[in-house]
């Protein structure tokens, strides 16, 4: 604390924990907090009615991955810039651990088990992989964005975390990680026709891509272009999917009661297809209000961004926010047969700790953006045109 | 910069979340039917429930046919912490042996947990007690009741009634009920025959299923109808009767029916087998000596059986030769024992002959050369005429499979047939019912009910019609008059008379001795290996009894009954049993004797020499065979 103390004298825009806890978004903590209760609810229904195996779990990582959220929201925001390049370092490290380590052992493993905790770095390089690129951009001026050697560094940035991501194989977070990195990059400013260059090139990629792909990649697009095909095998979960959220109808089947759920003709239904339980159980209705629900949190986000005055923290706001859009509309419309099926759970709803860890601290950082809104910050990371 | 690119994305965004409620209208409400249909056929399994099969009973009510409550043991594995311990306290209940414990845990581990495994079938009432005392210590154990088909009658009835089985391959026809673990249909008999009106119609249960296929609840039930139950025309007391009756032989059958309606009251066929073996499957051994025996257990002799009618097709070719004005009943001929044509000598039974012989005489005593003289001026093809106006040579159309039609020739048929012209000398053997000429018991006692009645009787074995679509009364069915005059049908049967109850008659041992029952009839004996020159004139013929049985000749005898007034006709065919008249002639007199015994009884009419086994049923009113 005397640290802190000592703080106080030199920083104009030191706020004290008591006020930074009182400018914390409450309203938006509750709408995390009814989106997990949602949740939970679910996780109850998932389970015929019972608060095992999933429901309870989840309350607990709910509970302390709030507290966690809580912390990290009223810590000084530019405490997270200092933490930025050393976070995406430690992500990297991990991630070719687990890397190395998947070489040696058998198949794909995506976790470092830390014991009390399965630590996956992909995870953990989502929001490092915002950070860093928002420190980096924070440094450029708009003129800077235009310079194509600057950008070479922050592209790397993204594509060396995704090689290494597809490598395990995991499809949906290399796409996660690039989306999440081009929206820092569109934010930046760089220009429109380079966005188009690299997607041109990108698409230009694919037909070589394909070939990098694993057989039950290929099958999963394949199956998604056409579900009819395979209906017992690959094409079973959407197919049984679809019937599920169809089935519905207007108002769904009640509480507890969807046939294709509790029957098991839906397959992982408390995880990755939790939203057709929903949709099953409460038709349309409960699906636009959930819809609505998560509309409400990202404008949170952008009305936070827009309010910052500093060009780190609405990076970071508008990057998590659009992560967090990103699950959101990735698993909505996986399962209804949109787009085919990347594992990609629906944030703080679907059963599954690190996800739910991920999501919280990313709204953790949220939140210590809007706290922090007013602090300016210079391009080296130093208090803005006070020294 | 920032503000404006910030609130693009956030337009995209805007735009996608819209294409998710787009896409959720589209689903939950454009298509919500389609896919409510879709979950549905998910959800809900449609089960067949099999149908009770219909009951056969014979013409009193008497069950023949039935459906026993069959218990069987089955394990679920989710529901016993070890399966193995389980089965292994079961088996010193029950006794199961470590062949039955390796396959049922085999089987468990090879189905679903909740799936049921069958441990053992077939337990005694007493088992399933013993095993319902120990169910606390055997978890996971179901004791299930299902039906299995029982014949009361056991061996009794088995040819007539026949059997069901399990249904083969080649059986199904499409109807899903057929296709049921454990259903089983009509596999010969009367089981076959009316296998569609005794199966009945399925009904449905709705259940709903998970994915792995375990039923959860039941949604509703439709019970199905049970099949119809078949009324035969069988009495059951005369056909276990026949059955004790042919049991002394080797191999025999007999046939007793109604000769003005046709109804077969008993119908069997010595040695039988119990049906019984079949219905839950029969071993192999069993099967094996089944198929080996020699005297054909499981072969229908009274149908399927065809033999030479010897001696009773004598009738036939009288009538034949009375009919085309070529023979009167007076017109004698010389019997001097043997008969010759061309090259050929044809004997009479009768060493030495029977000398002057007139119709009468010549069924009387059964002579040949009558035959062989008059038959070479009839001709084999009025012969034939005849014997088909008599129910010979084709199918009787009785409700059983694989009737045989039996042969009578002609000389089209052996032009045909054969290649070869008929030969003078055939006719002169197909006179006395030898040769080519072939019959089934079952046509010879139609062809006596025939000449008793007149009419071209037709034999059948249900009181009712019955159809897949239900069972209706059967119309007093009006045979056609046989179109032969009365006269000579009169002295045919006079004639027969003259066997039975003449002094001297081939058939005057096994006459009716009691007032008002006599039967009139006739013996047949009918050869099945040659006779050479050389065994003539060294040894002399043969005796049946130093012949080995299958060269043995059989033994046939036919008679209606009572010769006043007739109402039964009966044919007994005794496989290489050796003279009609002594082998075949006692067990038709006996069996016609019961009938008529049966038959007062019934009525009321206390007959003084009723014997003591005649088991009296009481009677409804709408069964009563007398009426009509």
């Amino acid at each position: 604390m005397a640290m802190s103390k000592y703080r106080i004298g030199e920083d104009p825009d030191y706020v004290p924990i008591g006020r930074r806890l009182l400018l914390l978004n409450w309203t938006l903590v509750l709408l995390i907090a009814v989106l997990s209760g949602i949740g939970f609810a679910m996780l109850y229904s998932a389970a015929n009615g019972s608060f095992q195996p999933w429901a309870e779990r989840q309350m607990m990582r709910f509970a302390v991955g709030a507290a966690l959220m809580i912390i990290i929201a009223i810590t000084d925001i530019r405490i997270w810039l200092k933490l930025a390049y050393f976070s995406y370092f430690v992500a990297l490290v991990l991630l070719i651990g687990v890397e190395i380590k998947g070489d040696i052992g058998m198949g794909a493993q995506r976790w470092i088990n830390l014991g009390f905790f399965q630590l996956q770095p992909s995870e953990l390089m989502k929001i490092s992989l915002v950070l860093a690129l928002a420190r980096y951009f924070h440094g450029l001026t708009v003129e800077d964005t235009g310079r194509i050697p600057l950008l070479i560094p922050p592209l790397l940035m993204v594509l060396a975390p995704a090689a290494l991501v597809l490598r395990q194989p995991d499809l949906g977070t290399a796409l996660l990680l690039i989306a999440g990195g081009g929206v820092i990059f569109w934010l930046a400013g760089v220009r429109m026709w380079k966005f188009g260059l690299i997607l041109g090139s990108a698409l230009a990629a694919i037909p070589i891509g394909w070939q990098f792909l694993r057989d039950y990649q290929k099958n999963r697009v394949l199956t998604f272009l056409n579900p009819e095909n395979d209906p017992l095998g690959a094409g079973y979960h959407i197919t049984q999917s679809k019937i599920a959220l169809g089935s519905g109808g207007l108002f769904g089947k009640g509480f507890m009661l969807g046939s294709q759920s509790h029957l098991n003709f839906l397959p992982e239904k408390q995880t990755d297809f939790i939203f057709t339980m929903l949709g099953e159980e409460f038709g349309l209705v409960g699906g636009l209000a959930l819809l609505a629900l998560y509309a409400l949190v990202i404008t949170y986000g952008y009305v936070i961004a827009l309010r910052c005055r500093n060009q780190f923290g609405r990076m970071v706001a508008i990057g998590v926010t659009s992560t967090f859009f990103l699950y959101v509309f990735i698993n909505i419309a996986m399962v209804m047969g949109l787009i085919p099926v990347v594992g990609v759970p629906l944030p703080l709803v679907s059963y599954g700790g690190t996800v739910m860890m991920t999501i919280l601290v990313s709204f953790g950082l949220l939140m210590s953006v809007s706290i922090h809104r007013d602090i300016r910050i210079s391009r080296q990371g130093n208090d803005d045109g006070r020294n | 910069m920032f503000t404006r690119r910030a609130l693009m994305l956030g337009a995209g965004k805007g735009v996608l979340l819209t294409g998710l409620a787009a896409r959720m209208y589209y689903l939950q409400v454009l298509e919500s039917d389609r896919y409510r249909t879709l979950a549905d056929e998910n959800r809900i399994s449609h089960r067949l429930l099999p149908p009770p099969r219909g009951l056969v009973t014979d013409r009193f009510g008497a069950p023949l046919a039935v459906n026993r409550q069959n218990y069987h043991i089955m394990i679920v594995r989710e529901q016993t912490p070890d399966v193995r311990r389980t089965l292994e306290i079961l088996d010193q209940i029950i006794e199961l042996g470590p062949d039955t414990i390796e396959r049922v845990e085999r089987d468990v581990s090879r189905r679903r947990s909740f799936v049921p495994v069958t441990v053992r079938d077939n337990l005694t009432w007493d088992e399933v007690a013993r095993v319902g005392v120990n169910a606390p210590d055997l978890p996971g154990l179901i004791i299930d009741a299902g039906r299995s088909r029982d014949y009361p009658e056991g061996p009794h009835l088995a040819h007539t009634l026949g059997y069901v089985a399990a249904v083969s391959e080649k059986e199904l026809t499409g109807d899903p009920l057929l296709e049921l673990p454990g259903f089983t249909i009509g596999k010969s008999g009367v089981e076959k025959v009316y296998d569609l009106a005794l199966r009945g119609t399925a009904g449905t249960s709705q259940v709903e299923v998970n994915a792995l296929g375990r039923v959860i609840r039941e949604l509703e039930r439709e019970e199905g109808e049970s099949g119809n139950t078949v009324v035969m025309t069988l009495d059951l007391d005369l056909q276990r009767f026949a059955n004790q009756r042919l049991s002394g032989q080797e191999s025999a059958s007999a046939v007793v029916m109604d000769i003005h309606n046709g109804e077969v009251l008993a119908l069997s066929s010595h040695p039988t087998y119990d049906p019984n073996a079949f219905t839950n499957g029969i071993s192999h051994k069993l099967w094996n000596n089944l198929v080996n025996n020699p005297y054909a257990p499981l072969s229908n002799k009274a149908v399927n059986g065809t033999y030479a009618p010897g001696s009773t097709f004598k009738m036939c070719v009288a009538l034949a030769g009375l009919e085309a004005g070529i023979i009167t009943p007076n017109q004698k001929f010389f019997c001097n024992g043997h008969l010759d044509l061309g090259n050929a000598r044809f004997h009479c039974w009768k060493r030495g002959g029977h000398g002057w012989v007139d119709m009468h005489d010549s069924l009387k005593h059964s002579c040949d050369v009558y035959y062989y003289e008059i038959s070479q001026k009839i001709g084999i093809d009025r012969i034939a005429a005849m014997a088909h106006k008599l129910g010979l040579g084709e199918d009787t159309g009785i409700d059983l499979p694989n009737e045989r039609s039996g042969l009578i020739p002609t000389k089209d048929w052996k032009e045909i047939q054969l290649g070869k012209r008929w030969q003078g000398g055939e006719t002169l053997i197909a006179s006395i019912g030898q040769g080519y000429v072939l019959s089934t018991p079952l046509q010879l006692c139609t062809m006596t009910a025939r000449l008793a009645s007149g009419k071209a009787v037709r034999p059948h074995l249900t009181r009712d019609h019955v159809t897949p679509e239900g069972v209706t009364s059967r119309e007093a069915e009006e045979f056609p008059e046989l179109q032969v005059s009365r006269a000579n049908l009169a002295r045919i049967r006079d004639s027969m008379n003259g066997v039975t109850n003449e002094i001297r008659g081939t058939g005057y041992g096994s006459r009716i001795k009691i007032k008002g029952m006599e039967m009139a009839g006739k013996s047949g004996t009918s050869q099945v290996r040659r006779i050479t020159m050389r065994e003539r004139q060294t040894t002399g013929v043969i005796g049946n009894d130093e012949l080995p049985w299958k060269y043995r000749d059989h033994a046939l005898f036919v008679a209606f009954a009572p010769v006043e007034n007739p109402r039964y006709a009966c044919a007994v065919v005794v496989e290489h049993g050796g003279g009609g008249s002594s082998v075949a002639g006692p067990i038709v007199r006996d069996l016609l004797q019961k009938a008529q015994e049966l038959q007062s009884a019934r009525q009321g009419i206390s007959a003084a020499n009723l014997p003591n086994s005649a088991h009296l049923r009481p009677t409804s009113g709408n069964n009563n065979e007398n009426e009509g």
